[in-house]
């Protein structure tokens, strides 16, 4: 039951990337001294760089080809990570609890058949008569059981089905802000009560042309050599896309301990805001954000996990805001999980409170992801990292996540 | 704790004091509530797109908003913002532009239509190119702006928020076909937990576009009555064939019991309580059993703190289709058992058609102006009972009946399951 004491707890965490799958992995390859060494695959979809999934063998997670079969590929990478999470926070096969268990999902636009509108328009030919051959192209075309692969909320539909985590079922959407919403609103219902066990997380599928397109045409796509996210202001700026997928068991601390499940940290705080994003409100926004965090001591070394993107004037904006720190007397450590992992749009948010976790409970703070002058090495032993994101169209958020202990 | 500004469980009594509301049937809940009443169709043939060679060529589509050219975030966003200013117009807060609490919207998918992706494709018709190429570098050579406005997900929010001055970082919501009620509830939660006195909760919905016409067609979810129109959504009749797309928003104004009295607010009713439940079994077909759907049911039953026997009527999901209208009716009658004889039990999708992410936040809506007017909207084109389905369906005609609890449903592809308990003040 729950007490005025419960606190907010990570006890699971599932993470697929680029990079392989699981916390070990992660941990392992990001904290490589020297040079960091993203991995990148700029060729397959030039002009623009990606960070491809490693090799995954889904069925560990996903056992039935006929499951898989009616999944496209950024819901089967979000099931697997869930999976994952599960099994870490031991829930993976636990009825009761899994029934109990709420999820907040983070998710955009499912995957198109891209054969399909290719043939389709090469076949109405230019500016021709489209209306009418589209109905035929269509209805002849389109596969109706991949409709599924469309939907937003079917990631959170497939979890379901395949984990049997079944509480309740809520998908977030917009972009980066959706994976903030899915994690607000488990914390808040966790603290209020309204809740005790919840899986949230996010998929992407960087490697289509579907996706790439929608960035492109947002103005926020980065094309030109490969760079971190701070080092890619002179070309434009714009997000590498990586494909990823990020899951957390957060759980009332009460709830934990009676089931003996060990946390990972605590959540202190998971602020947001919506600024008009003029020149200087997004950084005025995140400043803000920073005054109303519950940080104990207020100055200091702090760790900070960007979400930067890459994008302009957003990134910009948050390195403003990382400056200005230095006037409250905070130092501020950073590091830009996006030049690893690459961009993440909704799942983006979730994988750095991941990484911030795994920070958290090792006691040890990554070295830098870059080697510009945002990312110093410095010794800091993270009791408490902040974790940003400001959106690369709208929205700015961060969290702070503490030792549990 | 339990007093009229909180529940039997001690949390702040949520009450609604605003509604909005736009279908097939006309902009605003007393044209609406106008031709509810009488039972009036708003399905008709669609002219939006060709739609020849097409087994469904009809929909409750919203053809009537200025919105210079229809685009599916253009139209939704138009809709949310019509059925959000009327409710917050209704409940006198803030101001036209300052609404003093959060945006929880309920929204369809957005992407790049086919309209879009040929101007794409057009544009770069010198490049020798094809396929997505061709579409990358149309997207690299200029500025697209009007696309840009349309292709992200949170643009129909962010529009809305800017628009209504929202507080916040707007909240956009899929729960497939039970999006809008889950507004509802995430505004409800927001409330009870005490992070703010007011929530703007809107369900809109504008998918009556080819490809989502030809998708939901491909699934054989759609009626194909396309020669008579009005005739073709028949909710619980034995001879139904399917459901009707259309479009729409519905707005509710939800206000802490205590924040609306203060202010002096004309409270219109109560959000008793929200349940929900997933279900694990098919992405598109509910558990045999019912498991799911009861399981939703009676959360919010139990979320109310009331019996099953308390509920006067039931505003269904009832979709048309011949699988949801008798999953419906088994699991309403495990929860309700022998009361639901006693309990009409009417679908506002026979006049409206199924409007899909708003239909939770529209129908929630009907059902307060159900209980403010004391009657209860038809199931229309009830022609046929089905034998296995022995409700009181509100046969055709509207009925005067003295309603203070109503329960409403409403169920989505992907295991999503919500009901709403709403009351009279």
């Amino acid at each position: 039951m729950r007490s005025a004491r419960d606190q907010v707890w990570i006890t699971g965490i599932g993470l697929v990337s680029s990079l392989g799958h699981g916390t070990a992995a992660h941990w392992q390859k990001l904290n490589v001294q020297g040079t960091p060494r993203p991995v990148i695959d700029p060729q397959r979809f030039a002009p623009y760089t990606i960070h491809p999934l490693a090799g995954i063998d889904f069925t560990k997670q996903i056992p039935r080809t006929s499951d898989q079969r009616q999944m496209e590929r950024w819901q089967k990478i979000g099931v697997y990570a869930a999976g994952l999470a599960l099994a870490d926070a031991r829930l993976a096969g636990d009825a009761p609890l899994l029934e109990r268990t709420n999820l907040c999902i983070a998710a955009g636009n499912g995957e198109r058949d891209l054969a399909l509108d290719a043939r389709i328009l090469a076949a109405a030919g230019p500016g021709g008569a489209w209306g009418a051959y589209l109905n035929q192209g269509l209805t002849a075309g389109l596969r109706p059981t991949l409709y599924l692969g469309q939907l937003s909320n079917l990631l959170a539909g497939n979890i379901s089905i395949v984990h049997k985590a079944t509480g309740s079922s809520r998908t977030f959407k917009g972009e980066e802000m959706a994976g903030v919403s899915a994690f607000a609103n488990a914390v808040a219902r966790i603290e209020a009560g309204q809740g005790e066990l919840f899986l949230v997380g996010g998929a992407l599928n960087a490697e289509r042309e579907d996706a790439l397109l929608a960035c492109e045409l947002a103005g926020a796509l980065y094309n030109g050599p490969y760079r971190s996210v701070w080092q890619r202001r002179e070309q434009g700026g714009g997000l590498v896309p990586g494909s990823l997928g990020a899951f957390l068991v957060l759980e009332s601390s009460g709830h934990a301990r009676q089931r003996g499940a060990v946390p990972y940290a605590r959540i202190s705080d998971v602020l947001s805001s919506r600024s008009r994003r003029g020149p200087g409100d997004a950084s005025a926004a995140a400043a803000g954000l920073f005054s109303r965090l519950r940080l104990n001591p207020k100055a200091g070394d702090l760790g900070i996990l960007s979400g930067a993107s890459g994008a302009e004037p957003a990134t910009a904006e948050e390195r403003q805001f990382i400056a200005s720190l230095a006037q409250r007397g905070v130092n501020p450590i950073v590091r830009a999980w996006g030049s690893m992992l690459g961009h993440s749009l909704e799942a983006h948010f979730i994988a750095g409170l991941a990484l911030a976790a795994l920070a958290v409970s090792n006691e040890v703070f990554y070295p830098p992801f870059d080697t510009s002058e945002v990312e110093s090495a410095c010794d800091v032993r993270p009791d408490r990292i902040l974790v940003t994101t400001f959106g690369h169209w709208r929205g700015e958020a961060m969290a702070l996540v503490q030792s549990a202990w | 704790m339990s007093n009229s500004y909180h529940d039997t469980r001690g949390r702040p009594r949520v009450v609604v004091t605003g509604i909005g509301l736009v279908t097939s049937l006309g902009r605003g809940k007393a044209d609406n509530w106008t031709a509810l009443a009488a039972g009036r169709s708003g399905i008709r043939p669609i002219t939006r797109f060709p739609t020849e060679g097409l087994r469904t060529a009809i929909a409750g589509s919203v053809d009537f908003l200025d919105i210079g050219g229809y685009s599916a975030p253009a139209l939704s966003a138009a809709m949310a913002l019509a059925a959000g200013a009327e409710a917050i117009t209704e409940a006198r807060i803030g101001s036209p532009d300052a609404f003093p609490g959060p945006l929880y919207l309920a929204t369809p998918p957005a992407e790049i239509e086919w309209p879009q992706r040929w101007s794409l494709y057009d544009a770069s018709s010198g490049s020798g190119e094809t396929g997505y190429k061709r579409l990358l570098a149309a997207a690299r050579a200029s500025e697209w702006r009007e696309m840009r406005a349309l292709c992200p997900f949170a643009s129909v929010a962010e529009r809305v928020a800017a628009k209504l001055g929202t507080r916040g970082l707007p909240v956009s919501i899929s729960t497939a076909c039970a999006s809008g009620a889950t507004a509802i509830q995430l505004g409800v939660e927001a409330i009870r937990r005490g992070d703010t006195d007011a929530a703007l909760c809107i369900g809109t919905d504008s998918s009556v576009q080819i490809e989502a016409l030809i998708r939901f067609s491909l699934l054989s979810a759609l009626s194909t009555r396309s020669g008579a129109p009005a005739e073709a959504s028949r909710p619980f009749s034995k001879d139904r064939d399917g459901f009707v797309m259309a479009e729409g928003a519905g707005a509710l104004v939800l206000e802490s019991h205590a924040a609306a009295t203060a202010r002096g607010a004309e409270i219109l009713g109560v959000v008793l309580g929200c349940g929900e439940k997933a279900d694990d079994y098919h992405r598109t077909r509910s558990k045999p059993d019912g498991t799911a759907i009861i399981g939703a049911i009676r959360n919010a039953i139990a979320d109310a703190g009331i019996a099953p026997g308390d509920i006067d009527y039931v505003n269904a999901h009832g979709t048309s289709t011949p699988e949801n209208d008798k999953m419906e009716y088994l699991s309403l009658r495990a929860v309700l058992g022998d009361h639901l004889a006693a309990t009409p039990v009417s679908s506002n999708k026979s006049m409206i058609g199924h409007t899909l992410s708003a239909a939770g936040a529209i129908e929630a809506a009907i059902s307060l102006l159900t209980i403010r007017h004391g009657v209860l909207p038809p199931t229309i084109n009830y022609a046929m009972p089905d034998p296995e389905i022995p409700i009181d369906p509100v046969a055709n005609t509207a009925r005067a009946a003295p309603v203070r609890t109503v329960l409403s449903n409403s169920f989505g592809f992907g295991g999503q399951n919500v009901s709403l308990v709403l009351g009279a003040p």
